[in-house]
């Protein structure tokens, strides 16, 4: 990057996703994703932010995610706005797929469902609250105590030959109860399936607290996870989206937020 | 260090290192909240006094009043009726609890899953540091939910309970009871100040409790213009003060404040600009100090201009009839005015919902901000059906459960930011 032609008619705009695992940066131009980028957050979030910023020279930057205000308050550059999680998932996800209605994103200690209507604007939200039970967070921990490395997690709960009831979503609890099931001889993969279905009946009833109208879009870093995925679908009986690039619709959202105000000006 | 109050404190048996600590604490965080604001009415002064002298002056008058023979009743519920206490010319004090405080003491007698209400006045109890409770002749409890209802029965052993049956529905049969329970409740008042509660003295303490609601009602009806004229956190404060100062006092201040507040309305100043998204709470009290959740609403560019709850409309909304010639008559006036309260105690609860809706749409807000304590079952619950009324007139309602702590402000901030970029 900063080889780009940039000029005042085709402002560079950055959008910024800082989460509690990881952050990502998007960059727009003239509506086209000319740049993306993304690092873990770290103990030194703000720095993370910086060395992905530095590496671009973004006209306007838009900052969304649980750290917004850290780097509005900190980074030092004439054009920062920032917009909330829940604005920035219902913009990416209208750019990505213009009908989407519903949107779930599971990211590393939120899960949130929106509800869009016909115009693509927030009818309706719900956030878990400060338990980080059912978010990238549980299955995190779920995986380690199972010895599986997180990006198969979902693979291999879909090995699974029976399916088992796990009946705590508390990560400590789940923990002891995955481990009572291993000392009765039940398969890791049955246990990881259980695990899954707990996180997914969770997930559901929060999407139902919304209201599920199709298309229904799956964002967030677990959104990476075809268990979920489908898991998802078989709960909903209907398909579920998944972009390309699920941890990159927050940060796409607050570029295409950047856009429109760089277009009112 | 030493303050004027130390010994009054020390008689009060109040722990005085963890009381200074958490006085430090509340003036922190009273700064931040309220000083830090701009435009306050000059009017606020008095608040900002008041409360910076809570426990302090206003123990010292207590202590003055008790030394000359008046009783002291705390309550926690506006279901108690002030005027009879305040007709044995006895002093009646909230004792509702909106910090943190002596939470783990609290845990060792209550359950975790325990509203923080509970929790807190069980805490601030047991941690010493209430010199309100502390001067206490009796501590008025009522029923109106089973957390109250059962933490009274251990609280008893702490401090002198007198628990009132608060009825459920608003049959004529409820009345009844209510009633009875209002004559119980005179004849203890009565028996404790050892004096007589005259139809002369009931006239007058009706009177005087119904000139403090007819002033938060003035306020209320002033702060509703635009551009805004004072802030939602200011209006709150106000009536959570209401609930400890004296009546008299506290009205004639309030009134000059309204009369401040009614040249700026005139002027067409606000504290906000015009355009500034309205929101109105609903739902569970906030006593001092919690102002979490206006802090957080006000901090995200929106104003607060109503709030829904006993510390507020709940609390002022109806007046006792001043018609009664007889005792009977100003215990019949009483009984009615109280049953008319819209707690999410009673089933079913119509009233509340065209209430929130009706205020809603006279306040001309964006939108509504539904608090509900955590473990609070009848305000959580009901919020579904708050919300299905106000969907149904148009108005979008962001439903919040919370507590005292702090741990979850980034959480609500981001919830309450989502909400007022969908509805601005």
């Amino acid at each position: 990057m900063g080889e780009e032609t940039v000029t005042a008619n085709h402002p560079l705009v950055a959008g910024i996703d800082i989460g509690s695992r990881s952050i990502e940066l998007v960059l727009l131009q003239d509506g086209q994703v000319v740049h993306w980028d993304l690092l873990p957050t770290t103990f030194d979030p703000l720095g993370q932010c910086r060395s992905l910023l530095d590496r671009v020279r973004a006209a306007r930057i838009v900052a969304t995610g649980y750290g917004r205000k850290l780097l509005l308050e900190n980074l030092d550059h004439p054009e920062i706005t920032a917009i909330t999680e829940i604005l920035a998932y219902a913009l990416g996800a209208r750019h990505l797929f213009p009908g989407v209605r519903t949107i779930l994103d599971i990211g590393g200690q939120d899960t949130k469902a929106i509800a869009l209507n016909m115009d693509g604007k927030v009818a309706k939200f719900e956030m878990n609250d400060r338990c980080a039970a059912g978010t990238g967070k549980f299955l995190e921990f779920m995986a380690v105590a199972l010895q599986v490395p997180l990006e198969k997690f979902g693979d291999f709960a879909l090995q699974a030959d029976r399916r088992i009831q796990i009946n705590s979503m508390c990560t400590v609890f789940a923990e002891s109860e995955a481990t009572s099931l291993m000392a009765r001889g039940e398969s890791p993969a049955n246990i990881a399936m259980g695990l899954h279905l707990a996180i997914v009946s969770r997930t559901v009833a929060m999407l139902r607290r919304v209201g599920v109208t199709p298309s229904v879009l799956f964002a967030g870093g677990v959104a990476h996870n075809p268990c979920i995925k489908s898991l998802l679908e078989e709960s909903l009986g209907a398909s579920v989206l998944v972009p390309v690039q699920p941890d990159l619709v927050g940060a796409l959202g607050a570029a295409i937020y950047g856009q429109k105000l760089v277009a009112h000006e | 260090m030493p303050t004027p109050y130390d010994e009054m404190w020390e008689k009060l048996n109040l722990d005085l290192t963890a009381h200074e600590g958490l006085l430090q604490v509340l003036g922190k965080f009273y700064g931040d909240i309220y000083l830090t604001q701009e435009g306050r009415l000059k009017g606020m002064e008095y608040l900002d006094f008041v409360l910076s002298e809570v426990h302090g002056l206003r123990i010292k008058e207590i202590q003055e009043a008790k030394a000359q023979g008046r009783k002291v009743i705390g309550t926690f519920c506006v279901f108690v009726p002030e005027e009879l206490v305040l007709a044995a010319d006895a002093v009646c004090v909230g004792l509702c609890a909106g910090a943190e405080i002596g939470k783990e003491s609290a845990e060792k007698i209550l359950p975790r899953n325990t509203c923080a209400l509970i929790k807190s006045f069980v805490g601030f109890k047991l941690s010493r540091l209430c010199p309100y409770i502390e001067s206490c002749d009796l501590v008025v409890g009522e029923t109106t939910c089973d957390g109250k209802k059962k933490a009274y029965e251990i609280f008893e052993e702490y401090a002198p309970v007198y628990v009132m049956e608060i009825p459920q529905m608003k049959q004529a049969c409820d009345r009844d009871l209510w009633k009875a329970e209002v004559r119980r409740f005179k004849e203890r008042i009565e028996a404790i100040a050892g004096k007589e509660i005259t139809a002369a003295k009931l006239r007058e303490a009706i009177k005087l409790v119904n000139r403090r609601r007819q002033v938060l009602q003035r306020l209320n009806q002033l702060r509703a213009a635009v551009p805004t004229p004072i802030s939602g956190r200011d209006v709150l404060l106000i009536n959570q003060i209401s609930f400890y100062d004296d009546p008299v006092r506290f009205t004639a201040k309030i009134g000059e404040l309204c009369d401040e507040l009614e040249k700026r309305v005139k002027a067409g100043e606000g504290v906000v600009p015009p355009e500034t998204p309205r929101l109105m709470l609903s739902g569970c009290p906030m006593a001092v100090p919690n102002w979490k959740l206006p802090f957080i609403v006000e901090s995200s560019g929106a104003v607060i201009v109503g709030e829904e709850s006993c510390i507020g409309t709940r609390n002022i909304r109806d007046l006792v009839d001043e018609s009664g010639d007889t005792l009977e008559e100003m215990l019949d006036a009483l009984v009615d005015r109280y049953m008319r309260i819209d707690c999410a105690c009673f089933t079913p609860n119509q009233e509340r919902l065209q209430n929130i809706v009706a205020m809603a749409k006279d306040l001309e807000v964006k939108g509504v901000i539904h608090f509900a304590l955590n473990f609070c079952q009848p305000y959580a619950i009901e919020a579904f059906k708050v919300g299905r009324a106000l969907e149904a007139a148009g108005i979008p309602m962001l439903s919040i459960e919370t507590d005292y702590s702090m741990e979850d402000v980034e959480q609500l901030k981001t919830r309450v930011e989502a909400f007022l970029e969908m509805v601005g």
